[in-house]
């Protein structure tokens, strides 16, 4: 008695053992793990789409801001976990692609897309979706009460009456920060730029360790004047805070979000199907839904405050350059400004 | 022929005797040897991997001590490591300080409602450290309800101005948040030094008409000697490695921990983030040889035949220390109720109007609800197990006898967590744990721990270890104001030793292993830096969603989701009080007046 039914208790588990495992090899196959630093506000909307098309498809997303993302793959390099990787700057590919950690992939449409928004080599080791570029928060509710004139330039941000009251994220620890500093060097010149960075020093109250807060700083009064990137001022002012989004007249700074497959030893053919999916017209009209500047055209309309001809607004970007520079420029600025509040010497 | 049986059993029982004797040294010493092991795996071994980071270049050449002689040269970068120390002093002073006084009023005096202060003074334990940053930006930042008097509402009202800017960000705001934050740490260790007390010394001291000042620096100061040196040495390191409070509130003003994470986070520069981690040991190595020397000095205080110390009623005293711990008490209270102000308020500081709106993170990043419940589950898994490996190793450590250096080695590892900045855990823990062979002696041989990465283990595994060092303090101190006595009483009776731990060591230490089982949950809940590598997708968490939307720049819903874990962390504390009540009275009976 007792024996019969241990006997059916095992093969009970044998069968259990058949059942899961082969459930979650198939099942392996078809989840993708991937890491982003999309804004989590975008990211169900994208895949929207992706899901409708490939149902089959189970995505995982990791999502972080640009440098805890940076970092963990960077970390876990001896052992990737994430099989692609979906709007991350650029300029970050470009350090892990340096890192040999990407695996060249042409995604189905990759003709399209302008060779500025894509790596130059065929095939490609990164492809660009949309390109963020930098912008002044200004509260215009503050700046009423401060008698602060609305700037319209980096040129205007040196003026006196801007003392104390600007904030910009430290480009030691924030993309946005560093594809700024690397626009003035690019627009002024090395020697020019950093006298330009000098006087900007002057005048500002602090360096935040993140793009966005200066200009969530900037919304909630707390410093009049951010200097971030346009989607979030434009995205704070949707949700209701006091907020004109300044485009410099010089020309904007910018990055790329750009995708790339991981270097693994087993790739997954569905990870090939969500890069192919990535610049396809679906979504990009999602991306276009949130900046200026998607790399396929869309033809939708531009989102409201971003300028008429955003192409226009950005200067022209050697991302290798900043890329291949950035350690320098990087110890440059800390030796200048790191150290700012330092007791007197 | 009586008499031969009963001559036969004594010997069989006397072999026994000596046979089980024999047997719990070794099992003793097995249990160690487990402990020293597993310290090995989980803090050793990782942290020589990040070691080894710091001294080799970009390329993985060896380049011995360039990294460490480039660190000192860059001013910027050095300038932090006196940053760090001046902090983290002035926050030890001022924090010991306090907490000396809170914990003297609620075990020394009789004044009403210490249960109550008591819970108070935990209150900040119970947040993450970035909400202590939030919330003084909403008091004291530019727009903050003090910097502009309450919104200009006394001067309106009343024509006073109350409006004052302390100039938030800098040291001033990190010095603030770290008070907040390493108090009730402070004040924990010092409440369990001072309860276990012998009032026979006081007694005495009372007897010989010494002065009440002469008994306070005779009897009370040495008493609680190492409890001070241990206050003083977590509150140090404590503040010294937390990155939370300086990341929201340091503005310009640089310190170890902000460096590693710009080095870290923000040029993904792993071989100056190591250099500076090395940096930020030193301290520590200084703190544990401090507390050796003073440790070796520290007798039993509580023997065998203890009173426990009853407080008598005195006016003024009491009248003071009631004054001091309301006023403490209510700036605790009024941090808090301001972080949850903030949660509620629509649009701060233009639209002051109430709503739940920041509580319903569906729009939001870091997983919303579900993160929330992964968390309780973390902090649950870390609290039990977490407890019963501490306590245990701290016992091993010391109650056992012999084995000197093994003992000493132990006791290093279990203090050198405390060192060990959130983000050093976290990525020492991504090189060790997520490498899948390593090259030992040219062969490859795989690593039987890479199972545990991006599982629920590795999480629990690492808030064991990044909150080890308070809670293995905690538990020692308690352990050590416990006589020797008993375990040699015990031994001479032929009771094998867990029994003794188990009828003797476990009921008298039951106040501390609460704290530690307490003390676990909360800071699981709150954490943020280790778990912020570690985390998978599988397994979002509430802290690492609330630093997501701070990033997004959605501070409200972060305080939101602050304020939710805080309020878990209330109720679990509440729920612990309730289930142990019972528990704590049986077993404390003997320090009954104590505590209550």
């Amino acid at each position: 008695m007792n024996m019969r039914r241990f006997c059916r208790f095992v093969l009970l588990c044998c069968a259990a053992v058949v059942l899961v495992s082969t459930a979650s090899t198939v099942r392996a196959a078809e989840e993708i793990l991937v890491y982003t630093a999309l804004e989590d506000d975008q990211i169900p909307r994208y895949l929207v789409p992706f899901k409708k098309e490939h149902p089959d498809i189970t995505v995982k997303i990791v999502r972080d801001s640009t440098g805890i993302v940076t970092a963990k793959l960077l970390a876990e390099k001896a052992n990737p976990q994430a099989d692609l990787i979906w709007g991350l700057a650029a300029t970050t590919l470009l350090v892990l692609d340096h890192e040999g950690m990407l695996t060249p992939y042409a995604p189905k449409g990759i003709e399209k897309v302008a060779p500025q928004f894509k790596d130059s080599r065929k095939p490609p080791q990164w492809v660009g979706i949309d390109a963020w570029m930098t912008g002044f928060c200004v509260n215009t509710v503050e700046s009423k009460a401060k008698n602060l004139p609305m700037p319209a330039s980096f040129a205007d941000l040196l003026k006196p009456v801007y003392k104390g009251h600007l904030v910009m994220p430290n480009p030691a620890s924030s993309g946005t920060g560093f594809l700024t500093v690397s626009a003035i060097l690019q627009l002024m010149g090395e020697q020019k730029g950093w006298d330009y960075l000098d006087k900007l020093h002057a005048n500002m109250a602090l360096y935040t360790h993140s793009g966005s807060k200066p200009c969530k700083q900037a919304g909630a009064g707390e410093f009049p004047i951010g200097i971030s990137f346009g989607y979030r001022g434009i995205q704070e002012k949707g949700r209701g805070a006091p907020i004109e989004t300044v485009f410099p007249k010089e020309g904007s700074g910018w990055d790329l979000e750009a995708n790339g497959l991981v270097k693994k030893a087993t790739i997954k053919p569905a990870a090939k199907v969500f890069l192919d999916w990535a610049i396809s017209a679906s979504a990009m009209k999602e991306y276009a839904k949130s900046y200026a500047v998607v790399t396929i055209p869309t033809g939708e309309p531009i989102p409201e405050g971003f300028p008429k001809e955003p192409l226009k607004q950005m200067i022209k970007n050697d991302l290798s350059w900043a890329a291949k520079n950035r350690a320098r420029i990087l110890e440059e600025w800390e030796k200048r400004y790191g150290a700012k509040s330092e007791p007197k010497k | 022929m009586a008499d031969t049986v009963i001559q036969s059993t004594r010997l069989a029982r006397v072999r026994s005797l000596l046979d089980s004797v024999d047997l719990n040294q070794w099992l003793m010493r097995g249990m160690i040897l487990l402990a020293c092991l597993w310290m090995v795996v989980v803090v050793i071994l990782p942290l020589l991997q990040l070691l080894s980071k710091s001294l080799v270049d970009h390329d993985g050449a060896f380049v011995g001590l360039a990294n460490f002689i480039h660190y000192f040269r860059t001013p910027a970068l050095s300038m932090s490591l006196y940053n760090s120390l001046f902090v983290s002093v002035v926050t030890t002073a001022i924090s010991v300080i306090l907490g000396f006084l809170y914990a003297y009023a609620l075990t020394r005096t009789t004044i009403p409602g210490k249960a109550v202060f008591r819970g108070i003074a935990l209150l900040p334990l119970f947040s993450p450290t970035l909400l202590n940053g939030i919330t003084l930006v909403y008091l004291f930042g530019k727009k903050g309800l003090i910097t502009t008097g309450f919104f200009g509402y006394f001067e309106k009202s009343a024509g006073i101005t109350l409006a004052a800017d302390i100039g938030l960000y800098g040291p001033v705001g990190i010095v603030i948040a770290e008070v907040f934050y390493v108090f009730p740490q402070a004040m924990l260790i010092l409440s369990i030094a001072l309860s276990m007390t012998d009032a026979r010394l006081y007694e005495a001291s009372d007897s010989l008409r010494a002065s009440k000042v002469r008994t306070f620096l005779t009897v009370t100061i040495p008493g609680i000697k190492y409890g001070l040196m241990s206050a003083t040495f977590v509150s140090f390191i404590l503040c010294f490695t937390d990155f939370g409070a300086p990341k929201v509130v340091g503005g310009n003003y640089n310190v170890l921990a902000t460096d590693i994470y710009k080095q870290v986070i923000g040029q993904q520069n792993f071989v100056m983030g190591a250099t500076v981690s090395v940096v930020l040991l030193i301290p520590t190595v200084i703190a544990f040889l401090l507390d050796r020397i003073s440790q070796r000095k520290q007798v039993a205080l509580i023997a065998a035949k203890s009173v426990p110390l009853t407080p008598k009623r005195h006016a003024v005293r009491d009248g003071v220390f009631l004054a001091y711990c309301s006023i403490i008490a209510l700036l605790l209270m009024a941090f808090l109720a301001t972080a949850v102000y903030a949660s509620l308020v629509r649009v701060w500081p233009y639209d002051l109007s109430l709503s739940l709106k920041n509580y319903n993170f569906r729009n939001m990043g870091g997983g919303g609800y579900p993160a929330f419940f992964n968390s309780i589950r973390m902090a649950f898994y870390s609290s039990v197990i977490g407890t019963v490996i501490t306590f245990a190793g701290a016992y091993l450590i010391e109650k056992s006898k012999g084995m000197f250096l093994l003992r000493q080695g132990a006791y290093f590892l279990s203090m050198l967590p405390l060192a060990l900045p959130g983000l050093v855990i976290g990525l020492s823990y991504i090189f060790f744990f997520n490498q899948p062979t390593w090259a030992i002696l040219g062969l490859e041989v795989r690593n039987p721990f890479n199972v545990l990465y991006g599982t629920m283990a590795i999480l629990v595994i690492s808030n064991i270890v990044h909150f080890y060092t308070v809670s293995f303090l905690t538990a020692t101190t308690a352990l050590k104001q416990l006589d020797k006595e008993f375990e040699a009483v015990s031994e001479s009776l032929g009771v094998p030793f867990y029994q003794t731990f188990f009828r003797v060591t476990v009921p008298v230490c039951m106040p501390a292993i609460l704290e530690i089982g307490m003390y676990y949950f909360v800071n699981s809940m709150a954490t943020l830096s280790a778990v912020i590598f570690l985390y998978s997708a599988d397994i979002p968490l509430a802290s690492v969603a609330v630093a997501n939307m701070d990033d997004a720049g959605d501070i409200a819903p972060a305080a939101a989701m602050s304020v939710l874990i805080v309020l878990t962390n209330i109720a679990a504390r509440l729920l612990y009080g309730l289930m142990t009540r019972g528990v704590h009275q049986r077993t404390q009976a003997w320090t009954r007046p104590v505590s209550t």
